[in-house]
């Protein structure tokens, strides 16, 4: 045990941790994660290896890049190829492809898309190019929303007139509902996001344990702290028990951060959102209220985008879903590599595909 | 995306609540808004040129070992894997189109 378990921080914990999750673990269980970061985490370090036949691990739909749906991608693009405009986002967004280009296409052929670090960071674009009108794409659930609502406010504070946010944000735990409430999916657990649970806390995921009596802990993104929320899901199925648990104590506390809760509550009102392979969910999308309408990028650049259109034979939406898993898509490993990707989950570098391509055979198709 | 890395504050907050950390050896100036309390030589967790939480010493102590496990060592490898690569996506390879042989319906 100890020679698959090298590279661990702490083998000896991990090896008791393994020898637990099996003992628990006597009745079969799908846990499902819904975070790029443990995605990656259970991919690299090889983590389905060490489960026991009885215990399933599926990625949900947590890669915000992933999730994002064709006609909003493809309003980012016709916003970027309007005159005067520099658009900005985070690197993650460039190369996902919406329905005919990506981001990173319409740079090469000339449009002024520039990638940023922090959201602050487009706005001293804004400021030493007054002539230009800077958009900032915001996309990310509630981990990266509030550094968007503060850079909305710290806009308006600054009254500049040439900056507006375009929120593709969208929050998570009305998507654990839909998933939930959707007869192919099949979770009997959930291993929740470390950050996204920083700020907001244990509450908004108690319906998941007490209207529908699914056990779920939030987890921390090393290889023990994964294994221990595993091994946490597995008691509570064992024990017939369904509550939320914290295993990533260190980072989240139960009530999440308070001034980043108040960051977007204060600038955003939920909307309706579409989820690329889920749909449009209720009240899980972030749009600016009416009082910021002077930064938002939807009344400020108004331009309708082409007819959306699905890439064919891109089974991103059932990954996403965790119906699929990405090596029974026909294009995993074929027409869809890391290097020529079809679809966003390879594109993005914490996409379901891109992980199983990266640490897996099934890459080697 | 969701990935935050532990930071040390080396300067205390100005008046619009921006400080200067230590990330991996490289000196940023973030936006402490969400950590009010914070001071310098407090660890926090970073995200987007925010803080987002406070943490303890050895968190970030761990934090960084397990990013270190990740194959991530220095600012730049962090941004990569954050995504957040300024010298990324120099190539257009990602559209739906000749590149990969499939086209869209």
């Amino acid at each position: 045990m100890s020679g698959v378990l090298d590279g661990f921080r702490d083998p000896a914990i991990a090896a008791k941790l393994v020898d637990a999750i099996r003992e628990t673990a006597t009745t079969p269980c799908t846990l499902m994660e819904v975070c790029g970061t443990h995605t990656m985490a259970i991919a690299k370090n090889g983590l389905r290896g060490l489960m026991p036949q009885t215990v399933k691990l599926l990625s949900g739909p947590g890669c915000p890049v992933c999730v994002t749906a064709n006609p909003d991608i493809d309003l980012a693009i016709e916003i970027a190829r309007q005159p005067g405009i520099v658009m900005t986002t985070f690197g993650d967004m460039m190369k996902v492809p919406g329905s005919y280009s990506s981001l990173a296409r319409e740079r090469a052929e000339g449009h002024d898309v520039r990638v940023v670090y922090s959201p602050l960071d487009s706005l001293s674009i804004a400021e030493s190019e007054p002539d230009k009108h800077v958009v900032f794409l915001g996309v990310g659930f509630e981990t990266t929303a509030p550094a968007v609502a503060l850079t909305i406010r710290e806009a308006a504070r600054r009254g500049l007139p040439n900056w507006s946010a375009l929120s593709l944000h969208k929050t998570v735990p009305g998507a654990l509902r839909a998933l939930v409430d959707d007869p192919e999916v099949k979770v009997t657990g959930f291993i929740l996001p470390g950050h996204v649970s920083t700020i907001i806390g244990v509450e908004p995921y108690r319906f998941l344990a007490s209207e529908y009596g699914v056990p779920s802990v939030i987890t921390g993104f090393e290889p023990v702290d994964v294994l221990q929320g595993v091994w946490m899901l597995a008691k509570q199925l064992a024990e017939g028990r369904a509550e939320i648990e914290i295993a990533y104590g260190r980072g989240v506390h139960a009530e999440g951060n308070p001034s980043a809760i108040a960051a977007i509550e204060s600038t955003f009102d939920g909307c309706d959102a579409e989820w690329r392979g889920i749909g449009v969910i209720p009240g899980t999308g972030l749009a600016l209220k009416p009082e910021f309408a002077a930064y938002d990028a939807r009344v400020r650049v108004p331009c309708t985008p082409p007819e959306p259109r699905e890439i064919r034979g891109c089974q991103c939406g059932d990954v996403l879903r965790g119906v699929v898993q990405p090596f029974e898509c026909k294009l995993f490993g074929r027409a869809c590599v890391p290097e020529h990707p079809v679809g966003p989950c390879m594109v993005s570098s914490e996409g379901s595909c891109a992980a199983y391509y990266r640490y897996t055979d099934y890459g080697r198709a | 995306m969701c990935l935050a890395i532990p930071a040390q504050l080396v300067s205390e907050p100005n008046d619009i609540q921006m400080a200067e950390v230590d990330i991996l050896g490289v000196k940023r100036t973030i936006s402490v808004m969400m950590t009010p309390d914070a001071r310098s030589g407090d660890f926090v967790l970073v995200h987007a040129g925010f803080a987002i939480q406070v943490v303890d010493e050895q968190f970030a102590a761990e934090s960084l070992e397990m990013l270190s496990m990740m194959g991530i060592k220095t600012a730049a490898e962090l941004e990569a894997e954050m995504g957040m690569a300024a010298d990324e996506a120099e190539d257009t390879g990602a559209a739906p189109s000749a590149a990969s042989g499939v086209t869209a319906s």
